[in-house]
């Protein structure tokens, strides 16, 4: 049930509610069915997406990541963000004793489903704090307009 | 209220929820490691605290939103991080040093014969 003994939690009714929200695996965590392409659970990393009337956020929680060395790329309404990280782990030699390995280490991708209205064009990406933020731009024809009745 | 504010709202009124944050612990002869992942949490927003037989890290998230922006997919749901260790007494826990960088909290905790109440400032690079 927990991946190691270190990480039964203290507030056992903070880790049932969790426990409790991935039990719907149908949906991507707000009532809706994910993308065939969102991935489980639990991949490195995590990934938030937002929209708001300009654009389109998608956030990559990847701390202690180079980001010279992230690939982020776009191709047909398809982002892909993929890379690697290293371990922080000493080598065996060294004889330490290892109480916990939870961090991911090794090379990830992960692709996001951009919805048809973005401009592919227009794309930004930003690594801050651990987290790469990308923003696409909608389209200017797909923003809603108000129409003047005369 | 649309449903992002609902959730949050529930997220507010129920304190205590954190996100558990995966770390590696790594000890050897001269004292343990920990390092913990943080993403989106900067700098002025973390927390290290240790006294005598305890060690607590917290953080929260602060994400750079434009205005108007509606979740639509989210596996980080909650903007907060908590993870709390006892540490035995031959840890010194005043000679520790921590760093925080892209995220990435490595906290250093030296070997000694005493331990004394102390919270950690942490260093740039």
């Amino acid at each position: 049930m927990y991946e190691s003994l270190l990480r039964f939690p203290s507030d056992l009714f903070a880790e049932l509610d969790r426990l409790s929200r991935e039990m719907q695996p149908a949906f991507g965590g707000l009532g809706r069915p994910s993308s065939i392409r969102a991935g489980t659970r639990g991949a490195f990393p995590a990934i938030n997406i937002g929209t708001s009337p300009k654009s389109v956020e998608v956030y990559a929680f990847a701390p202690g990541i180079d980001p010279a060395k992230l690939e982020v790329s776009i191709d047909q309404g398809l982002l892909t963000i993929a890379g690697e990280r290293a371990t922080d782990l000493p080598e065996e030699s060294d004889k330490p004793s290892i109480y916990a390995s939870e961090r991911y280490a090794g090379s990830f991708k992960r692709v996001v489903s951009l919805p048809e209205d973005v401009d592919a064009a227009r794309i930004e990406a930003r690594y801050r704090d651990g987290v790469l933020q990308v923003s696409v731009q909608r389209r200017e024809s797909a923003q809603p307009k108000r129409i003047e009745v005369k | 209220m649309s449903e992002q504010q609902e959730v949050a709202k529930q997220e507010e009124t129920r304190p205590g929820v954190a996100i558990v944050p995966p770390v590696d612990v790594v000890e050897d002869n001269t004292g343990i490691t920990l390092t913990a992942d943080l993403p989106g949490v900067p700098r002025d927003k973390l927390t290290v605290r240790v006294d005598g037989d305890g060690l607590l890290i917290e953080g929260e998230v602060a994400l750079d939103t434009p205005e108007g922006i509606e979740a639509v997919y989210a596996e980080v749901q909650t903007p907060r991080y908590r993870r709390a260790f006892t540490l035995s007494r031959d840890l010194d826990t005043a000679k520790s040093a921590a760093a925080f960088n892209n995220g990435v909290l490595k906290l250093r905790i030296p070997k000694a014969e005493h331990a004394k109440p102390r919270k950690i400032d942490v260093e740039i690079g």
